[in-house]
This record gives C-alpha cells, structure tokens and sequence, in this order.
C-alpha cells in the first residue's frame, strides 16, 4: 500500500536521484553518460511530481509528468543526432575534446 | 448528458497559430521547390501575419485562452512583436549569409519559426506547465540551428554545448516547479500567488522558497546571468552569426519575459522579501563579468557574447524592483536590444570569413575607407550599445537605471553606470580598429575579407538603424506603447 509510506521517503529519494544525475553531468566526460544523466535528473522530477500529486489528490503533477517524458524522449533524440554530427568531424564521445570554440 | 466542451478561446493564440501553421508550410513547400530561399519569404509572410493579428488584439480585453494556460494580454502581445521582428530580421539576414555557404535550407526557416513559436508562447504563459513548454519548443529549435552549420565542427559544438548545459538547465527547472507544486497544490501562476501571500502566512516556506530559487536558476541559464553564462561565448562564437544574432535577442527576451511575469504574479511579495538582495546582486556581478571578460576579446562576435551578458545584467536591475515602471523598463531595453543588436550581428554576417568560425577584429581595420556605408552603421550600432544618446540604448539603460533609483536602489544604478561606462572601451575598440588603423592582412598574409551587400540584409541594416536613430530622438510613442504592455 503506497498510503504506507510516507511522502518524505519519496522525496528524499527523488532529491538524491536528482543530486547523482547533477553531479553525473559535471564529473563524467562521456557525452552518452552525461546524456543518461540528464535522463536520470528528468526522471527524479518525475518521481516528485508523481509523490507529490498522489499526496495532494491532484491529477495536474500527473499531467506534467507526461509533458517531461515527452520533451525527454525530444532531448535524447537531439542529443543523439547532434552526436553522430559531431563524430563525423571528430572521432571520440568526449566531451573535453570538443573543443576548438576559445577566444 | 450532453458533454461540454470548454471554451478555448482560439482568438488568444491567434499569432501562434500563424506561426505555427507557417512553419508546416514551409516544411511542405520545401519537398516542391529548388531555390529555397522562397521559404525565407514564406516565413516572413507569415511573421507579418502574426503581427498584424497581435496588433489587432491589442486593447482588446485579455482574456485568458485554454482553462487559464495563457493569455493574450498587453504584455504577451508587446513581446510578440519583439520576437516577431527578432525573427524576421534573422531571417533577413539568413536569406544572404546561409546562401554565401551553401546552407540554404527548407528546415532552417521551419525550425526558426517554431522557436518563435515557443517564445510567444513563455510570454504568454500563464501557467508553470505552459512556460516549460515554450521553454522547451524554443530551446530545442534552438539546439539545432547552432549545429546547423554541418560544414564546420565549431557549429557542431556549439549546438552540443548549448544542448548539455540547456537540457541541465531544465531539470533544474522542473525541479522547481515540482517543488513549487507540492508546496502550492498548482501549477497556474495565479494560484501560486494567492497562496503565496502575507495574508495566507506561507511566505517562509521552505519547499517553495527552494523552489523559487531553482526556477531562477533556470531563467537564468536562458537569459544568460552569472553564475549560468559559461555557455554563452561558445554557442554564440560557433553558431551561424544570423542564429547568434537571433538567440541573442529572442531567447533573451522570451527568458525575461516568463522571468517578470513569474516573479510579478506568483512571487511578488516572497520575492520583494527574500529574493530582491540576491538577485540585484546577481545583476552587478553580471553585467561586471561580462563587461571585463568582453575587454579581452580578440573576436568581434565573442565580444558581443560577452556584451549580451553585461545586457543582461543591466535588465536584471529592472527586474529587482518587482515595479511596474521596472517591467515597463524591461520592456523597452528588450525592444531597443533587438535593433541595435541584430543590426551588429548584420554587420559581422556581411563581414566574416566563409571558411573560419568567428569574426576577428583584424578584419575590421580600415573598414572605414573600404566601406564607409558598413563602417557607419558599425559605429552606429557600437555607439548605441554602449548607451550615449542621442540613440535607443540610452534610452533603454536611463529608463531601467530610472526604475533601480525609484525603488530606492540608487547604488543599483551607479554600479550600471559605471559599467556602461567600462563597456564603452571594447565597444569603442571596434570604432577606432575601423577609423583609425589601415587594412591590415592576416598572419598568412590573405588580404581583408571580401564582402558583398545583398538586398535583403541591407533591409536589415537600414530598418534597424532607422529605428535605432529615430526612436533614439524621439522615445515617446516607443515609451507609451511599453507602458500601456506593462499596465495594461
């Protein structure tokens, strides 16, 4: 029964997921990492928006979470494509290569 | 029991829809004809449409559209003309500087197009789900235009750039509204002002204030604030000037306008009290990154990078008051940033070399004798952003310096001042490069760059000086229309 458990656990875990996708974004190189790392922070949204409508009995953080997973299925695709563009200059998926822009 | 259909109210989203529908057209069209720049007309067709519907809205009653997701209200429409005429001025440009390097493509106006789109539709916004979702249409149409030059790595990485840090942003983004719905019980603006009142006693919130504090880390990633600029210099060096010249304004603007209704409507008591120091220090500490880091450049289109964030700074004073003459003020340095802007973005389309990323300032020496027409509106355009009358960007920085000193933050407005003040070396650096050095040929010794006027970004030059000039003599109807987007 979900009435057991109480909010607080839902959104400590929601904030450590967001926390690890955060810091898996600024520490990890690897540019399909950092990718399934924003994935991760989108998806610990979701978990608040979900606990969070469930304890206020209110449909619209359900309907927000929809919205989300719509846009993160668009982000990864771009990601993606922007990704083989780039490796058809430049053969690696590190993101410290990337980087010929200094002024 | 019959079923009731709820009013939408399609009239509200009139100038959306026109996009909208003008941007599938163009997608269609493009399957049918050769020389694309036909869809460069198309789409400014359909812009104008949208302009005319968003001026024949205006002084209508504001009503709100889809169960209160948007409205069509001064303020909305005043912005649509904004990101309509930052959108038809790139798209000026585009029909001559993609031509020049065989990107003439059919997607690049559809995808400019949606990314008005989803500008008009932050402005609009009336409800946390609905800023997210413009936020999202334009970043997204955005990520791809800075790729879209496929040619050169340096556009490939600006895109991926701009898409890490934009996709980082949004979670951030999101997270705050979560929390700012688990601690309202909704997502619609006014509501969260209600319940956010002295009356209701739930101004320390804790949940809600984190929330408050993530959004703005959101908007701030868009309108390009420290500590969330890092990006900008990169994405705007490496993207094709004419995307630079359009995010500069038009992402700008649409980050400010859902900034000041958000904070205007949902949190204009708890922002007055717990969020007013720290965001007009985030202004000065702004617009001084910006201004120092932009005296070292090398690169005229960096330069403006970095000068976009000082701007961005100098609008934040007019946010901090949460006033009415500040948003009035907010209103009019957006409008007057995209003329002088894009018109400088013009310039350095016309003058950059096809095969290198970035504009060097070499290759404005002596541009005065080669062409005393470009070097003219040059020093215009330079002239005017560094804010000395009697030109628009005088008239935008008094007007929200005016408003800083009216809410009693007078040293608000001696730190822009000063900072206008150190912006005027860089800006002035170009000037005496164009006025004052002979051409200069580069390290290989190739002489300076070949350039050709076309017709269509000569129409950019000439519209944007024109309004730079006669709006600078003479603001008031500019200045009254603002007002009546802010009051009304």
């Amino acid at each position: 029964m979900i009435g057991q458990v109480p909010l607080s656990y839902y959104l400590l875990l929601s904030a450590i997921l967001f926390a690890i996708g955060a810091g898996g974004v600024l520490i990890r190189r690897n540019v399909i990492i950092v990718l399934m790392c924003v994935e991760m922070m989108m998806n610990a949204v979701n978990l608040t928006f979900i606990a969070f409508s469930r304890y206020l009995d209110s449909t619209t953080g359900q309907i927000f979470v929809f919205m989300i997973m719509a846009v993160a299925a668009v982000e990864v695709a771009i990601g993606l494509a922007l990704l083989v563009e780039l490796n058809r200059h430049k053969d690696t998926v590190d993101i410290n290569e990337f980087n010929s822009l200094q002024g | 029991m019959p079923i009731e259909f709820p009013v939408l109210n399609f009239v509200a989203v009139g100038p959306m829809l026109a996009v909208t529908i003008t941007a599938f057209l163009v997608m269609f069209i493009e399957l049918f004809v050769e020389d694309k720049r036909i869809l460069g007309y198309i789409s400014l067709v359909g812009l104008a449409v949208a302009a005319v519907l968003s001026f024949s809205l205006m002084g209508a009653f504001a009503a709100p559209a889809f169960q209160t997701m948007v409205i069509s209200d001064g303020y909305a429409l005043f912005l649509n003309l904004i990101f309509i005429i930052a959108a038809a001025l790139s798209i000026l440009i585009s029909l001559s500087y993609l031509g020049e390097r065989e990107l003439q493509h059919g997607e690049y106006y559809a995808l400019l197009l949606f990314a008005t789109v989803g500008m008009m539709l932050m402005g609009a916004a009336t409800d946390l789900m609905i800023v997210f979702m413009g936020l999202e249409i334009m970043s997204i149409a955005l990520y791809i235009l800075a790729a879209f030059n496929r040619q050169q790595l340096g556009s490939g990485e600006a895109g991926m750039k701009y898409f890490v840090l934009g996709a980082f942003a949004s979670a951030f983004f999101l997270y705050g509204v979560a929390l700012v719905y688990g601690a309202t019980g909704s997502t619609n603006l006014q509501e969260i002002g209600s319940w956010f009142s002295v009356d209701r006693g739930n101004l320390g919130d804790p949940i809600a204030l984190v929330g408050l504090g993530l959004l703005l880390v959101g908007f701030a990633f868009k309108i390009a604030a420290v500590p969330f600029q890092w990006w900008t210099p990169d994405v705007y060096h490496g993207s094709p000037t004419s995307v630079t010249a359009f995010m500069s304004v038009g992402a700008k603007a649409a980050g400010f306008a859902s900034l000041v209704r958000v904070l205007m409507v949902s949190f204009n008591e708890a922002f007055t009290i717990d969020w007013q120091l720290a965001l007009a220090v985030l202004a000065v500490i702004t617009m001084t990154v910006g201004n120092i880091a932009a005296l070292a450049q090398k690169d005229v289109k960096r330069m403006l990078a970095y000068s976009s964030i000082a701007h961005a700074g100098y609008i934040l004073v007019g946010v901090v008051p949460a006033s009415m003459i500040g948003v009035r003020a907010v209103l009019f340095y957006l409008f007057s940033y995209t003329f002088m802007n894009i018109g400088a973005f013009a310039v350095i389309a016309i003058l950059e070399r096809r095969s290198e990323v970035g504009s060097s300032i070499q290759d404005y020496a002596g541009l005065a004798s080669r062409s005393p027409f470009l070097a003219g509106m040059m020093l215009l355009f330079m002239v005017s952003l560094t804010g000395i009358p009697p030109f628009i960007g005088f008239w935008g920085k008094l007007y929200v310096f005016w408003a800083a000193v009216q809410a009693d933050m007078s040293w608000l407005a001696v730190i822009g001042m000063i900072n206008s003040a150190i912006s005027a070396f860089y800006y002035l650096g170009v000037v005496v490069q164009m006025y004052m050095r002979p051409v200069a040929a580069d390290e290989d010794g190739v002489e300076a760059p070949a350039f050709k006027l076309t017709g269509p970004i000569m129409v950019t030059l000439v519209v944007t000086a024109i309004v730079t000039v006669v709006f600078g003599i003479w603001p008031t109807p500019l200045f009254n229309l603002a007002s009546l987007a802010a009051f009304g």
